[in-house]
C-alpha cells in the first residue's frame, strides 16, 4: 500500500507511508506526447505551465481529484442541500473524461455551463464564476487538462428528485442565477485591486463559500456578499465586517497573504475546507497574484449592515465560570491563560473574528471534533486540535464556547447546550 | 521462500532517534531511504493530545509506548556461573517502539560528554597509573573536538533549554564550568526554576558547588528549528518522561524531524515492518539488505545496497548475532568483539522530607526540569585514592507529582494501609528528591551473547545479558551519594531518605534506559566493531548508530552523543562514502 496524500499518510493504519506532490510535470508532458487528439498549443511548456497554475488558481483538484492516485479523474462525491453531485472526470479518456472535448467545447462550459453534449451543467460547477475568466486562460486550463494522463472512470447522475433531475430545469435556474459575464477592469482602481478582483470572482470562486445562498442555493451578491457562508458544514467566516462578525477588519494584508500562503499567520490556522483550498490553490499563487486577491479582499466594503450588537458577558455568569474552569484544565496549555495561543502554532482566541462569529458552529465544531492544521513549506508541522466530544458534555462544551467568545475581551453571543446538542447530532 | 523486493539504495532499520536522523542527513543529500520500523505510526497531536495523554496506568504501568516483549525479549543473569532466565516484563530500562522509539517519552536531558570521556582508559592510564586487570574500557577513536559541531546540530534540532559554561574556551557564568568548549549557546535559555531545584541549587552553591540548570529538550520558548519546524512553549504538565508529548515541548523525531522528512519524495517509511535478520553477501564482505515479517507473517527480502542499523543497542547487538556477523564475545577466551563490553548505569538517590508549610507543587514537572552539579562526574576531581574512577552528576530534576509512582514517604513507614495513606497524605507536595547518575565502566564479565536455551516468536535465540555492578561502580556510587546527602543535609528539611544502590544489579526497578557498548566503535578492528564513523569494519556498506557504540558508558545521560555520533557518520557518508562506496572510510 502506498499513500501519496499527507492525510491519508497520517492514518494510523497506512503502513507504507510515503508522500507525493503533484503528478510531476514531465509526467504530463510523456501523456501530452503519446495522446492522439492535440489541440493547439497543448505540446507548448509554458502554456502546460500556466494552465496547471491555473488550475491551481481555480482549486479544481479540490473536487475532481477525489482519489490522490487518479489525479483529476473526478468522482468526488459533492453533498448539495439538493442531493449528491459527482464530479467530472476532467482526464481526456475518450470514454468517461474529457478526450473528445476541443477548446471550444470546454470554454462553452466554463463560460456558459454547458456541456459538449449540450446539456446544462449544475451550479455546483462555479460556471457562474469562472464566465469571467478570459478565452485565454479557458484555453491554458484546457491544454493543461489534455495533457494529463487519461484515467477511465465513469461518473454516475447527480441524485437529485425530480424534476431536479431533469437538466432542462437548469435554464430557468440560469434566468434568475446566470448572468454570462465578462472581465472588463475598473479604470479607477489599481491593477492589482483589478488582478485580484479577476481572481477571487472568477477562477478563485471566494464567494462560493463565503457568502449566504439564496434558495435555489445560489450565492447572494449585494449587501449580502462575504457576509460568510457555510462550507462542509463549517462555518466560512465573514471577509467583511457586517451581521457576519467583524470579518477581517484588523487584519492587515501581511496577515491575509501569510495565511493564504502558509495556512497560518500571528492569529491563527487553517482548517477545514479552507486548509484543504491553501494546499491545493492558494499557497501556489505567485507573489504578485497573492497581493492582489488580498488587496481586493480586504478592500471589500463594509457590508450595510452593523454588526449584531453582544455586551461581553459578564464573568459572575454561571456559564462563565464553568468556562474558565473548562478552558483552564482543557484549553490554557495551548492556548495559553490569556487566549493569547503561540504565534504559528496555536490559535490566537483573544480578538479572534472567528471565536466572536454571530453563528457559533465552527467554535463548538472545533471543540466537539478537534482539527488538523494544513503543514506548509514554512510550517511543516501537522499541529492539530484534539476532539473533546468524548469528554465534554454538551453544557460544558456550551460553558467553554460561551467563555472563550466573551473572555479576553471578546463578545459575541451566548451558546446554549441545546445548541452544542444539535451540532453533535448532526455531526 | 521470502518475497523480493526491489533495491533501495538506504534501508535504515529503526525509525527512532537516530534512524530519523540519519534519514533526514541522507535525503538531503538526495538517496534514495527506505526506513523500516517495528512499530506503527502515531500522531503527535492527536494521539497524544493533552485531553487524554495524562494517563498514568496506561502509559507507566501498562506500557502503552514500550517495546512488547510477549514476541522478543532477553534473556539475563548477574554472571557467568549462573543460568540466565528470560525477561518476562520491562523494568530497569523501558526501550521504546513505533516511529520515534524511546525518543517519544524520554526526559530529554541533553549533555555532552567531557572531552576527557572520548579517552578513558589512556587519560586514567596516564593520570592514575594501570587499571584493573579486568577492567576493558577503552578510547573511543573519535575526539571531543570532532563531535563538537555536531552536538551543536543537534542541540539546535532540538531547541535544547540551557547555559552554556565554556563558550569558546571562555568560562561563562551559570552554565557548567566543566564542560569541553562549546562553539555555541544553547538555542533557548534555561527553563523556569520551580522551588524544589531551587533548594538544591541554594545549598550546592552553600557547599561551594556550582550548579548550572539541566540542558533540556523541554522548550522554554517558543523555538523554530533549522529545519523549519516548530516546537511549543513547555507546559510543565508532569507527564513527560515515560509519556509522549502532545504539545510538541519536547523535542523527539516526530517533533523535530518528521513534518519535514515524510514531505520528502525520495523518503518512504514502512512501519510494523520487524527486522529479523541483516543479509550477508556469500564473501561475507558486505551485507545485501536484511529480511523483515509482516504482521500478517509474510516474510519480504529488502535488498539495499547500504544499512543503517538504528534499532537501540539491544537490538542492534541481537540483529548481528543472529545474522552471524562479526564473532560473538567469550569472556573465557577473550575472542570476538560483538556483545563485549556492554555496560549501564548506576544511580542512588536521597529524599528530603519538609514540614507541612513548604510547598513544592510536584505536579510542575518536566522531564528534564532542574538543577545539577558537575564537580564529581568524569576525571573533574581528583580520584587519587578513592580506590575507583569515574563519577556522575549529581542533580534535581522535578519531573512529576504522579498518584501512583510519585510518592515519597519517610523510612519507616507501613507499606500499605492506614498509616501509609497517612504519611503519604502528609508528605505528598513536601518532599524533594536528589538523584546520582554514575559512569559504569566496561569489564571482561559483563557482556551480551546468544542464550543456548531460549527463542524468541521468530526462532531466533534471544540475546543473553550478563552483567553486575562491581567494586568500582559500587565506590563511586557512594561517593556520589555521601555527597548527594552532605547537600541534603544543606537544603534544611525535617528528615531525609538515602537510597544507596547495592549489588546484585536487578533488571526488576526502573534506573535508566541507558544501556551502552556491545557493538562498540574504536580505533582499531583488533579491538572494535566499527570505526569512528559507525562503519562496520569487516562489512563497509553496514553501519550502526546508537550507544552500541559506546565502548564504556560515561556519568550521563547518552543522546547527546548518539545524536552526534550518527551526524558525524552522516556528514562522513555524505563527505566520502559516496565517492567510493562499499569502501571503509578508515584503512584497518
Ligand atoms: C524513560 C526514558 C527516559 C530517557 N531519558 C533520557 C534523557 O533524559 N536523556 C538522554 O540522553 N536519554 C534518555 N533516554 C534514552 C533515549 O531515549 C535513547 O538514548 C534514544 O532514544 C536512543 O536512540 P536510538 O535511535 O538508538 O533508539 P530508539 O530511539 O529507541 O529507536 C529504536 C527504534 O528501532 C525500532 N526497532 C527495534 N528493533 C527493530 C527491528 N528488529 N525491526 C524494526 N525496527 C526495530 C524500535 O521500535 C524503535 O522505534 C531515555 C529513555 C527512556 C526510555
Amino acid at each position: 500500500m502506498r499513500y501519496l496524500s499527507l492525510a491519508q499518510s497520517l492514518t494510523r493504519s497506512s503502513r507504507r507511508i510515503r508522500i507525493a506532490g503533484l503528478v510531476a510535470l514531465s509526467a504530463c508532458l510523456f501523456a501530452a506526447a503519446t495522446h492522439p487528439a492535440l489541440a493547439q498549443g497543448t505540446n507548448d511548456w509554458s502554456e502546460l505551465q500556466r494552465g496547471l497554475y491555473l488550475s491551481r488558481v481555480g482549486d479544481c483538484a479540490a473536487c475532481h481529484t477525489a482519489d490522490p492516485e487518479k489525479p483529476m479523474a473526478g468522482k468526488y462525491a459533492l453533498d448539495t442541500p439538493f442531493g449528491t453531485i459527482w464530479t467530472a472526470n476532467l482526464t481526456p479518456d475518450e470514454e468517461t473524461g474529457l478526450g473528445e472535448w476541443s477548446a471550444d467545447d470546454f470554454w462553452r462550459a466554463m463560460n456558459e455551463g454547458i456541456r459538449r453534449d449540450g446539456a446544462h451543467l449544475y451550479p455546483a460547477f462555479p460556471y457562474t464564476h469562472f464566465t469571467l475568466i478570459s478565452r485565454a486562460d479557458s484555453d491554458a486550463i484546457y491544454a493543461y487538462l489534455q495533457s494529463l494522463e487519461p484515467i477511465s472512470q465513469d461518473v454516475m447522475e447527480p441524485d437529485f428528485p425530480f424534476p431536479l433531475n431533469i437538466r432542462f430545469v437548469l435554464n430557468g435556474w440560469n434566468l434568475i442565477n446566470f448572468e454570462d459575464r465578462s472581465f472588463t477592469p475598473d479604470p479607477e482602481r489599481s491593477a492589482a485591486w483589478n488582478r485580484g478582483y479577476y481572481i477571487a470572482e472568477g477562477l478563485g470562486h471566494c464567494s462560493m463559500c463565503h457568502s449566504p445562498k439564496n434558495f435555489t442555493g445560489a450565492v447572494k451578491d449585494g449587501d449580502a456578499a462575504y457576509s460568510g457562508g457555510m462550507a462542509e458544514g463549517w462555518l466560512a467566516p465573514a471577509l467583511r465586517p457586517g451581521s457576519g462578525g467583524p470579518g477581517l477588519s484588523d487584519w492587515s494584508k501581511d496577515d491575509l497573504m501569510a495565511f493564504l500562503r502558509h495556512g497560518r499567520n500571528s492569529r491563527t490556522a487553517a482548517f477545514g475546507p479552507m486548509a484543504e483550498v491553501i494546499d491545493k490553490s492558494t499557497r501556489h499563487l505567485t507573489d504578485s497574484d497573492l497581493d492582489a486577491l488580498a488587496t481586493y479582499i480586504l478592500d471589500l466594503p463594509e457590508s450595510g449592515e452593523a454588526p449584531a450588537d453582544s455586551e461581553a458577558i459578564d464573568t459572575d455568569d454561571p456559564a462563565m465560570q464553568t468556562g474558565a474552569l473548562v478552558y483552564a484544565t482543557q484549553c490554557s496549555a495551548c492556548h495559553g491563560p490569556d487566549g493569547e495561543g503561540i504565534p504559528g502554532q496555536f490559535a490566537r482566541l483573544k480578538g479572534s473574528s472567528l471565536t466572536q462569529s454571530s453563528d457559533p458552529t465552527t467554535v463548538v465544531r472545533l471543540v466537539l471534533e478537534g482539527v488538523r492544521s494544513v503543514p506548509t513549506e514554512k510550517y511543516p508541522t501537522p499541529h492539530a486540535m484534539p476532539a473533546f466530544d468524548w469528554k465534554l458534555n454538551d453544557a460544558e462544551v456550551a460553558a467553554v464556547a460561551t467563555y472563550v467568545r466573551n473572555a479576553f475581551g471578546n463578545s459575541a453571543p451566548a451558546v446554549t447546550a441545546d445548541a452544542v446538542a444539535e451540532i453533535r447530532e448532526a455531526q | 521462500m521470502a518475497r523480493k523486493l526491489p533495491k533501495r539504495e538506504v534501508v535504515i532499520v529503526g525509525f527512532g532517534w537516530t534512524g530519523a536522523i540519519m534519514a533526514e542527513q541522507l535525503t538531503a543529500e538526495g538517496l534514495d531511504v527506505l526506513a523500516l520500523e517495528r512499530g506503527v505510526w502515531r500522531n503527535t497531536s492527536t494521539d497524544y493530545a493533552v485531553t487524554n495523554a495524562q494517563d498514568e496506568v496506561r502509559y507507566r504501568f501498562r506500557h502503552d509506548l514500550f517495546e512488547q516483549l510477549s514476541r522478543e525479549t532477553m534473556t539475563f543473569r548477574n554472571s557467568s556461573d549462573q543460568t540466565a532466565l528470560p525477561m518476562r516484563m520491562l523494568g530497569s530500562f523501558l526501550p521504546g517502539t513505533n516511529v520515534g522509539g524511546s525518543g517519544v517519552h524520554w526526559n530529554g536531558i541533553t549533555w555532552r560528554f567531557l572531552p576527557s570521556d572520548f579517552v578513558a582508559r589512556s587519560h586514567n592510564e596516564e593520570r592514575y597509573g594501570p587499571l584493573p586487570e579486568d577492567m576493558t574500557i577503552q578510547d573511543w577513536g573519535v575526539s571531543y573536538e570532532e563531535l563538537e559541531p555536531h552536538y551543536t546540530t543537534f542541540e539546535e534540532l532540538c531547541g535544547i533549554s540551557g547555559k552554556a559554561g565554556n563558550l569558546n574556551g571562555r568560562l561563562q557564568q551559570g552554565g557548567n564550568p566543566f564542560e569541553g568548549p562549546r562553539s555555541k549557546e544553547y538555542p533557548n535559555p534555561p527553563m523556569d526554576m520551580v522551588l524544589a531545584p531551587k533548594l538544591f541549587a541554594e545549598a550546592a552553591s552553600g557547599l561551594g558547588y556550582k550548579p548550572f540548570p539541566f540542558p533540556s529538550a523541554n522548550m522554554s520558548r517558543a523555538y523554530t528549528n533549522p529545519l523549519g519546524v516548530s516546537l511549543a512553549p513547555c507546559t510543565y504538565c508532569g507527564f513527560c518522561e515515560k509519556f509522549a508529548c502532545g504539545n510538541y515541548s519536547k523535542a523527539s523525531a516526530p517533533t523535530t524531524i518528521l513534518p519535514v522528512l515524510m514531505r520528502r519524495q525520495n523518503f518512504e517509511l514502512q512501519t510494523q515492518a520487524m527486522v529479523l535478520r541483516v543479509l550477508k553477501a556469500a564473501d561475507g564482505k558486505s551485507v545485501t539488505g536484511v529480511e523483515y515479517i509482516t504482521p500478517e507473517g509474510e516474510i519480504i527480502e529488502q535488498p539495499a545496497d547500504m544499512v543503517i542499523l538504528s534499532t537501540y543497542i539491544n537490538h542492534n547487538v541481537h540483529l548481528l548475532m543472529v545474522s552471524g556477523i562479526g564473532q560473538i564475545y567469550d569472556p573465557r577466551s577473550q575472542q570476538g568483539l560483538v556483545g563485549k563490553n556492554y555496560a549501564y548505569q548506576i544511580t542512588s538517590g536521597v529524599t528530603v522530607f519538609y514540614d507541612e508549610e513548604t510547598h513544592i507543587n510536584p505536579f510542575i514537572g518536566a522531564g528534564a526540569l532542574g538543577m545539577v552539579i558537575d564537580e564529581f562526574n568524569g576525571d573533574n576531581f581528583d580520584h587519587s585514592g578513592l580506590g575507583f574512577i569515574g563519577g556522575g552528576f549529581i542533580g534535581q530534576t522535578q519531573t512529576n507529582g504522579r498518584p501512583v509512582e510519585s510518592l515519597a514517604v519517610p523510612d519507616g513507614t507501613p507499606k500499605f494501609g492506614a498509616g501509609w495513606k497517612k504519611a503519604m497524605r502528609e508528605n505528598y507536595g513536601h518532599s524533594v528528591g536528589i538523584g546520582t547518575h554514575g559512569a559504569v565502566m566496561s569489564y571482561r564479565g559483563n557482556y551480551l551473547d546468544l542464550d543456548p536455551t531460549y527463542k524468541d516468536a521468530y526462532g531466533r535465540p534471544l540475546m543473553r545479558m550478563t552483567f553486575d555492578f562491581t567494586e568500582n561502580e559500587l565506590r563511586m556510587s557512594d561517593y556520589l551519594t555521601d555527597r548527594a546527602v552532605e547537600i541534603a543535609e544543606a537544603m534544611g528539611g525535617r528528615e531525609m531518605t538515602v537510597s544507596r544502590r547495592k549489588g546484585p544489579y536487578s533488571i526488576v526497578p526502573y534506573q535508566t534506559t541507558h544501556n551502552t557498548g556491545g557493538h562498540i566503535m574504536g580505533a582499531s578492528p583488533a579491538d572494535s566493531v566499527t570505526n569512528k564513523y559507525l562503519q562496520h569494519w569487516q562489512m563497509p556498506n553496514l553501519f550502526l548508530t546508537g550507544a552500541g557504540a559506546f565502548p564504556q558508558n560515561p556519568g550521563y545521560n547518552p543522546t547527546g552523543t548518539v545524536a552526534a555520533l550518527a551526524y558525524h557518520s552522516a556528514a562522513a557518508i555524505r563527505r566520502s562514502y559516496l565517492r567510493a562506496p562499499g569502501q571503509p572510510m578508515v584503512q584497518a
